[in-house]
């Protein structure tokens, strides 16, 4: 698009420029991701209403969920692991810690997270195997 | 350095043929830009301005593009160099291959050849008031002001903007969003914000906590990946976001505490 100044212009690819960048996929990917949590979000929640139901009824949706939902449920496992990886490695860029005047190097920032998320995954996972019996 | 250069002499230099697609647009004469080819003879430690002065010296004295200083601290030679936004003084051609598109900034309007306006950038700059508000006047007379180490550690990253815009042509908002004010101002803003003298802060959300500001950023955090200067403008803006929704919070939850405000300078003021 020629100006009156006779500067150019060359805009960006309104639909596609995401596709112009391996960062550009990488963001997408991300903002993405956040979809299928969402969507997952709404079939857990789903599953709480129907445990509100009596355990039949909770029953048939676990049955429903593992016999038509398994593929899909790999998937949403893949982007929520994609979303939280993705959102850890960018945490030191919106919290700069500092430690007696001297900023925290952004490793021990992403691997604090790393530590955090597996030590509430094991505790999760604790809980339900043995949960039951408590 | 020196005894690179003799050796360069003494030995003959390795060449590799080059073919650079130059993005070319004479604004009075062409309506679109187009694409010319160059054969380039490049030598091992040419970086892409090397080549292009070889362009200008020795095949075509009609193209236009800027530079200065060959060192990646002037900021003028900004290019797109296979699509990413680059210093062209900053990347080798030896690591490139053996095609090279060259064009100029993304999102930026060409005037000419690989020259881009930049008028607007330094509009933006200007707009989030890059000098120190202090909280009261002060005088030669009172002499200078004191700063720790960790004072100047939490902003000293922000001042390294060497003003080369590539963080503007990495950012796909800035492009999308026409009014953005982007990366570069939103850094700058923070820089300030972040100076133990400044009390400005307040003074200069009007325009970075509004709807041209911090909120047009979506995080892609390409701005961060070319900076050559390593600023990190993605995140200067994430911060700037959490301290504005502090703020607004403060505000809603704590009405009777005022922000700090200078007492000389009111926002608004101009200097």
């Amino acid at each position: 698009m020629k100006l009156d100044n006779g500067h150019y212009i060359r805009p960006l690819a309104r639909y596609t420029w995401w596709t112009q960048q391996s960062s550009y996929i990488r963001y997408i990917l991300r903002e993405v991701s956040s979809l299928f949590i969402g969507f997952f979000s709404i079939v857990l929640v789903c599953g709480l209403y129907r445990l509100s139901q009596g355990e039949a009824e909770f029953n048939s949706w676990r049955e429903a969920l593992w016999s038509n939902g398994f593929a899909l449920s790999i998937i949403v496992l893949f982007f929520a692991g994609y979303h939280s990886v993705s959102w850890f490695s960018v945490t030191p860029k919106a919290m700069p810690l500092t430690f007696s005047g001297k900023r925290v190097a952004p490793e021990i920032i992403i691997g604090a997270h790393w530590l955090l998320w597996l030590l509430s995954s094991a505790f999760v996972w604790l809980l339900f195997i043995y949960g039951g019996d408590l | 350095m020196k005894n690179d250069v003799s050796e360069e002499t003494e030995n003959t230099p390795v060449v590799r043929n080059v073919q650079f697609e130059i993005l070319r647009y004479n604004p009075d004469q062409d309506d679109e830009p187009y694409y010319q080819t160059y054969q380039v003879p490049c030598q091992e430690e040419w970086v892409i301005l090397d080549a292009i002065n070889y362009i200008k010296d020795n095949l075509d004295r009609s193209l236009s593009y800027r530079w200065s200083c060959h060192m990646a601290v002037c900021g003028s030679c900004g290019l797109m160099v296979n699509g990413e936004a680059t210093l062209s003084c900053h990347s080798f051609v030896r690591e490139m291959p053996d095609k090279i598109r060259i064009e100029p900034l993304s999102n930026f309007p060409v005037a000419r050849d690989l020259i881009v306006d930049m008028d607007g950038f330094v509009e933006n700059l200007a707009s989030v008031k890059p000098y120190i508000i202090p909280a009261e006047e002060r005088g030669l007379e009172d002499g200078w002001y004191n700063q720790s180490p960790a004072q100047l550690e939490k902003y000293q990253q922000y001042t390294q903007c060497i003003n080369c815009m590539l963080c503007y042509s990495a950012c796909p908002q800035v492009g999308l969003n026409e009014g953005f004010i982007g990366p570069a101002a939103l850094a700058l803003a923070h820089r300030y914000n972040q100076d133990s003298r400044d009390v400005g802060r307040s003074a200069r959300e009007d325009v970075v906590s509004s709807n041209v500001g911090i909120w047009e950023c979506s995080f892609v955090g390409a701005c961060s990946e070319v900076c050559p200067k390593h600023v990190d403008p993605a995140a200067a803006i994430q911060q700037t976001k959490i301290a504005a929704t502090a703020d607004y919070f403060k505000r809603f939850l704590m009405p009777w505490v005022k922000p700090k405000k200078s007492s000389s300078l009111e926002p608004g003021d101009e200097k």
